[in-house]
């Protein structure tokens, strides 16, 4: 038992000095540049303690449930061997973790917003929110096509860079042609297609799938699924930008 | 007190409806496709529900901790009586360092408490068999975002395009993509997507906005955006500098070496 209490503070001990430089700083600006005293410090008090046990919990969770079932399921398939299944469950992991995240419906209705007060579509109830139900299920599918593409890659042994650099191309010629209005948020659109549970998971699914397959490297060839689906999302909105307002 | 369990209650909630189709996802290909039996499933089956407490209680705890203050501070660090601009006055660039020097920090400090990028860091450490260091990479990671927010900061407040400023980095980052160890380059990439979710995100919004809104001339719809952009592009160039750095540290140290040993035949 004193044992248990003794790693459960080493672990918090460890989340603690990661959640250091935000006390300080919050500290530093709020006293000294512009010298106010912390309102409510008993709820700030609490939110803090809140989020030091949270992170120390989740961190503990990671690694028994989140990276085991995701190199588990890496094994499995690697070992099934089997090029359809692996497509479709990539590509469901990618649409299914995403269809649903809050942020991604967030931004769907803001941009539908935007679009209709920039006159791109009307502005009636119906077209707003066929608007932001079509965006969001095209950043899910896009979230999905990225993951097909990477786990593709991660079998083919392909260079990352390639497709990552072609990618940005695409992103720097459909920039100037794509509506104004929706360039920024199709930036921001690949910031929010990854969550927190989302991450552990498809890194820990490519590192089991390089590891497992002959001939690749964790490293070069396990890394890139994260990018690939941070970088589809953009060209998929500014694409159905394109589509909207032709 | 009631409130507070309340909300935590509603927290945990949305997170496990976050989590129910993922959940499916996989349970569908590992029990009915694939027809294998999860490994170990009572420490699974804990190790899920730390996660969803885990990740419940930290929200929460975020809510009220850190977001109301974080978008009081950006507020009152962004309004113009605190930064001596008159109204109607000509806005210097340079009026507004507190708020690069605020967006530096804050951007650094939340990016080392970002959940997803310690997931990262730690299956990098063993996946490179402690060849890249978990605290190593979060702190190149945290450099890449704070640069990339007192950027997006100055960009706001000068009103110039985002997308000079995303091309630029492209540039940077393909010639870097030349050079740096091969290894890193996957990794690099990858910890640009990861910065952006719990922490960040919603302080940088606040900031953003918050920004666009008091800088005379400046649309919150146009220029409020775009923070979150750079913040997925610059970690890419301080995490291939950070291992171009490394690398030419341990040559260096490797060159030392071989000459001492020289010396000493």
């Amino acid at each position: 038992m004193t044992d248990t209490l003794g790693k459960l503070f080493g672990y918090l001990g460890g989340t603690a000095r990661d959640l250091a430089p935000i006390l300080l700083i919050v500290g530093f600006f709020q006293l000294v540049v512009l010298q106010q005293p912390i309102d409510n410090i008993g709820q700030f008090a609490l939110g803090f303690l809140f989020v030091l046990l949270g992170l120390t919990v989740f961190i503990r969770g990671l690694d028994m449930a989140l990276f085991p079932l995701g190199e588990a399921l890496a094994n499995a398939l690697a070992l099934r061997g089997s090029l359809p299944l692996l497509v479709l469950f990539a590509f469901s992991l990618g649409f299914g973790t995403t269809v649903a995240e809050p942020a991604l419906i967030a931004v769907g209705a803001e941009a539908a917003t935007v679009m209709s007060e920039a006159g791109v579509i009307g502005q009636s109830e119906a077209e707003l929110s066929f608007m932001a139900t079509a965006l969001r299920y095209t950043v899910a599918a896009s979230v999905g096509a990225s993951l097909v593409l990477g786990v593709f890659r991660i079998l083919m042994g392909w260079p990352i860079q390639w497709l990552i650099i072609g990618g940005y191309i695409c992103v720097v010629v459909l920039t100037p042609i794509a509506p104004r209005e929706i360039v920024g948020i199709a930036y921001d659109s690949g910031g929010v297609t990854t969550s927190t549970i989302t991450v552990p998971l498809v890194t820990a699914l490519g590192v089991g799938l390089a590891s497992v397959i002959k001939g690749r490297n964790p490293m070069i060839d396990g890394f890139g699924l994260i990018a690939f689906a941070s970088l589809m999302p953009i060209i998929f909105v500014l694409l159905f930008g394109l589509v909207v307002a032709t | 007190m009631i409130t507070i369990l309340t909300d935590l209650f509603w927290t945990f909630l949305s997170v496990v409806r976050d989590v129910l189709p993922i959940a499916a996802v996989l349970l569908l290909f590992q029990l009915v496709i694939l027809r294998k039996p999860i490994p170990h499933p009572q420490k699974v089956a804990v190790g899920m529900f730390y996660v969803l407490l885990g990740l419940a209680l930290f929200l929460s705890g975020l809510e009220l901790a850190l977001f109301p203050l974080g978008r009081e501070m950006a507020a009152q660090l962004t309004d113009p009586s605190f930064l001596g601009i008159e109204p109607g006055g000509v806005v210097q660039w340079l009026d507004y360092y507190w708020v690069y020097i605020f967006a530096f920090a804050i951007g650094f400090a939340t990016t080392i408490a970002e959940p997803s990028l310690i997931a990262v860091a730690l299956k990098a450490q063993e996946a490179s068999g402690g060849a890249v260091k978990a605290n190593g990479l979060r702190i190149a990671v945290a450099f890449g975002v704070a640069i990339s927010l007192a950027v997006g900061t100055f960009r706001i407040v000068t009103g110039t395009p985002l997308y000079q400023y995303m091309i630029v980095g492209y540039v940077i980052v393909v010639i870097q993509t030349l050079m740096a160890p091969r290894m890193i380059i996957p990794l690099a990439y990858d910890s640009g997507g990861v910065t952006t979710s719990t922490v960040t995100v919603p302080l940088v919004a606040a900031l953003g906005l918050g920004l666009a809104s008091t800088v005379p001339g400046r649309s919150p719809l146009l220029d409020g955006f775009g923070l979150i952009a750079l913040a997925s592009l610059f970690p890419m160039i301080t995490v291939m500098g950070y291992a171009q750095i490394s690398n030419w540290l341990s040559r260096r140290k490797a060159d030392q070496d071989s000459q001492g040993e020289n010396h000493e035949v």
